[in-house]
């Protein structure tokens, strides 16, 4: 009577261990799966994109001659604007390579070099006046294609599909002399987009990105902890607010896309406000994270403990004072993490911007919420859809980019919950 | 919002309170025995100056009736201890004292409850002014998590006793000296209440309850989560207190009803059984059902 129970505990025991043995065993498989997941994902983007932040530059000797750039007085605007850099160009490159001659092979040598090398030396002598008439020798951005070879020269097939065989000896040239090198390609982050690729940049889409999540944080914050702490403090419980309820988990479920036509149909249709602006994509973007915040923020009202509230109104508070003086601190650090996850996931997307517009090719760099722009992810979209294949490093660049973006706001999540926390 | 309207709208008011005589005859000691839907409160219930004067009070959390007819007075600087097994409504019981309950969807109150006359389920009685008046401390210690000095001095701050700050050090000095808590956190006001052990948490919240200088003191089970050096700490802040505080308390320790308070009334099932002077109560209750109760046979 007395040995048999522990007999039988024994004998469960054991399978109860293989159990659990089986059950950690699962456990540990998911995690190694998910982790490779993740560091093939990365290794496969910053393999390829690691290339996007260098850029390869030439080395030229250029003379700031006042005849081929018609230039008489280095000190009027005007004149500096429209001075012919490219024929100073052209210039340098035909004393580099004298022994190139005939149209095609001269014009085929001019697109050694970008028609940035042009915008630059034209900030140079806006810059420096006294360089008119002067020699000087400029590390000059080079074209994409020979970008693309150059950088493919390292591995051990060089892509050479769009470089010719008198290119390619040029450029053999220019690396023994040691005229050839890359360099860190600060353009990449201080400029907007560009159909050259070589120009082409990511703050444009980063500053329509910020703007746009500016809109959507300032809006949808305060009406998400409004309506959070009306639904949890003031409602009453009858069909009505069950109904809402319901409604805005179905919200959080509806694919993001629809959002996009929603604001189309309602701030573009309706409102006539222009396309491809960060306020309609922030207004956008709103709708679409208002549901998360909610929801979490209600989360992190029903989490205060009840005995701050009795001790609140036993003293006397009106429900405001509970609300404000108590709840609302203790629920924010909640609050805060729903609402930058919102974010995050704000930042990512792509569909409903798509659908209103601000998928356009834009330059320039936004500097208001009304300004035409872009975002990263949509960036990243128009990038890995062009034909260039020096686009191919750039799409990786900005996906780490976004991906730094994220990694930097959830741990600003994290943060801010480890600090307002600090629950005394 | 809908279920204080509607209790609101159930109390009768009964003008001539607190001088009226009871609702039904209190029974002879001893004589009844308890029958389940008709009973009445043995002991001495009704008090000459009461302070509070509660009369058939029913309690319900939706269908469920948690206090049943019971009509009782507290006295003026009295100290009544509530008893009772686990589950017999005396936490509900003193939670309609402050109108707490309010904040409990389900809860609906019906009877009349009156301080110094007034009515506090009418809809002319303002909530906020009644917990000023009314205070109250909890079973578990919950200071807010603030610092000590900001704990004390919410109250006074929220219901605007004070202007200048001076004033509102006074106030908290006051409120922790009487607490009894005033040497032991006089260098650190700035550490956060939680930081303090549990009987100084609950000491803290006393002064927290004691710093808006309320007329009554509401206390459930005030000592449970503490230790003896503790309770016998916070069972002598009550006797100091009982001489300008009116206290209700519920307690499980018999012990502890004996010593603080001057009448104990016990609780059986929702209804009030017994009320009498504490020393009747546990040496010749009137009641069998009290008896059984102090001498341990259930509870
Ligand atoms: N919020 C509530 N909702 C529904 N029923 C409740 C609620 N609070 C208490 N009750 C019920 O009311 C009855 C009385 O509860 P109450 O808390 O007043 O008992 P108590 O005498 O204080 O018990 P204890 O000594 O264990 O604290 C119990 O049966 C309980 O289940
Ligand atoms: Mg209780």
């Amino acid at each position: 009577m007395n040995r048999k129970p522990m007999e039988l505990v024994q004998k469960s025991l054991a399978r109860r261990y293989r159990a659990e043995r089986r059950f950690r065993f699962f456990g540990v498989v998911s995690v190694i799966i998910g982790v490779l997941a993740l560091l093939v994902l990365f290794f496969e983007i910053f393999s390829s994109g690691l290339g996007a932040f260098r850029q390869t530059h030439i080395q030229l000797s250029v003379n700031f001659d006042p005849e081929i750039l018609e230039i008489t007085d280095a000190h009027d605007a005007t004149q500096i604007r429209s001075g012919n850099y490219e024929g100073i160009l052209r210039k340098a490159l035909a004393q580099r390579f004298p022994q190139v001659s005939g149209r095609a092979a001269k014009r085929e040598l001019n697109g050694l070099i970008s028609i940035a090398a042009a915008y630059d030396l034209r900030a140079e002598l806006a810059d420096n006046p006294e360089l008119l008439g002067q020699q000087k020798t400029y590390w000059v951005l080079a074209d994409d294609d020979v970008d693309t070879y150059y950088k493919s020269l390292q591995g051990d097939k060089p892509f050479t599909a769009r470089t010719s065989e008198a290119r390619q000896a040029q450029i053999a040239e220019l690396i023994n002399q040691g005229e050839i090198r890359t360099q860190f390609n600060w353009r990449f982050f201080t400029s907007g987009d560009s159909s050259e690729p070589e120009m082409a940049g990511i703050l444009g889409a980063v500053a329509g990105s910020l703007l746009t999540l500016l809109v959507t944080f300032v809006l949808s914050f305060p009406i998400g902890v409004a309506a959070a702490v009306y639904l949890e403090e003031y409602a009453p419980k009858n069909r009505f607010t069950d109904f809402i309820e319901v409604n805005i988990a179905n919200l959080a479920a509806v694919p993001s896309i629809i959002f996009g036509l929603l604001g189309l149909a309602i701030f573009i249709g309706f409102f006539g406000m222009p396309r491809s602006i960060p306020l309609v994509g922030g207004l956008v973007l709103t709708l679409m994270t208002l549901p998360t915040i909610i929801i979490s923020s209600r989360n992190a009202i029903k989490a205060v403990p009840p005995s701050i509230r009795d001790a609140a109104f036993g003293i006397g508070a009106s429900k405001m004072q509970v609300i404000l003086h108590h709840v609302l601190p203790l629920a924010m650090p909640g609050m805060l993490t729903g609402a930058i996850i919102g974010m995050a996931q704000a930042l990512g997307e792509t569909a409903p911007l798509l659908m209103i517009g601000m998928v356009a090719f834009i330059m320039d760099i936004p500097n208001s919420i009304s300004d035409s722009a872009t975002v990263l992810p949509v960036q990243i979209f128009l990038w890995s859809d062009s034909p260039e294949r020096a686009f191919v490093e750039r799409t990786s660049a900005a996906i780490m980019v976004l991906l730094v973006f994220l990694v930097c706001m959830n741990t600003l999540a994290v943060w801010l919950r480890k600090r307002l926390e600090r629950r005394w | 919002m809908h279920d204080i309207l509607e209790h609101k709208s159930r109390v009768s008011p009964k003008v001539d309170l607190p001088f009226m005589a009871p609702t039904h005859p209190i029974a002879e000691p001893g004589q009844r025995p308890f029958a389940a839907d008709d009973y009445q409160t043995v002991g001495s219930p009704f008090v000459d100056k009461a302070k509070f004067a509660m009369r058939d009070v029913n309690v319900f959390y939706g269908e469920k009736q948690a206090v049943v007819n019971v009509s009782l007075d507290i006295a003026e600087n009295e100290v009544i201890a509530m008893i009772g097994p686990s589950g017999c409504g005396k936490s509900t019981f003193l939670r309609c004292l402050n109108r707490m309950n309010d904040t409990i969807e389900a809860c609906r109150v019906s009877g009349s409850i009156q301080l110094d006359g007034q009515e506090i389920y009418s809809s002319k009685m303002d909530v906020v002014p009644l917990r000023a008046r009314v205070g109250m401390v909890f079973q578990k210690p919950n200071p807010f998590p603030k610092s000590i000095y900001e704990n004390v001095a919410y109250g006074p701050k929220i219901h605007g006793l004070v202007n200048r700050r001076v004033d509102l050090d006074e106030i908290v000095e006051t409120s922790l000296r009487r607490a009894g808590l005033w040497d032991e956190v006089k260098d650190r006001l700035d550490a956060p209440g939680t930081s303090l052990s549990g009987g100084q948490q609950q000491r803290l919240c006393i002064a927290r309850t004691i710093a808006v200088s309320p007329e009554v003191i509401l206390m459930d089970e005030p000592c449970s989560a503490l230790d003896p050096i503790a309770t016998a700490k916070i069972e002598e802040l009550i006797a100091e207190l009982s001489e300008n505080y009116t206290i209700a308390i519920v307690t499980h320790s018999m012990q502890q009803a004996a010593r603080v308070s001057h009448r104990t009334a016990y609780f059986h099932l929702g209804k009030l059984i017994e009320v009498n002077d504490t020393q009747k109560v546990f040496t010749t209750p009137d009641h069998p059902l009290t008896e059984a109760y102090i001498t341990g046979r259930f509870g």
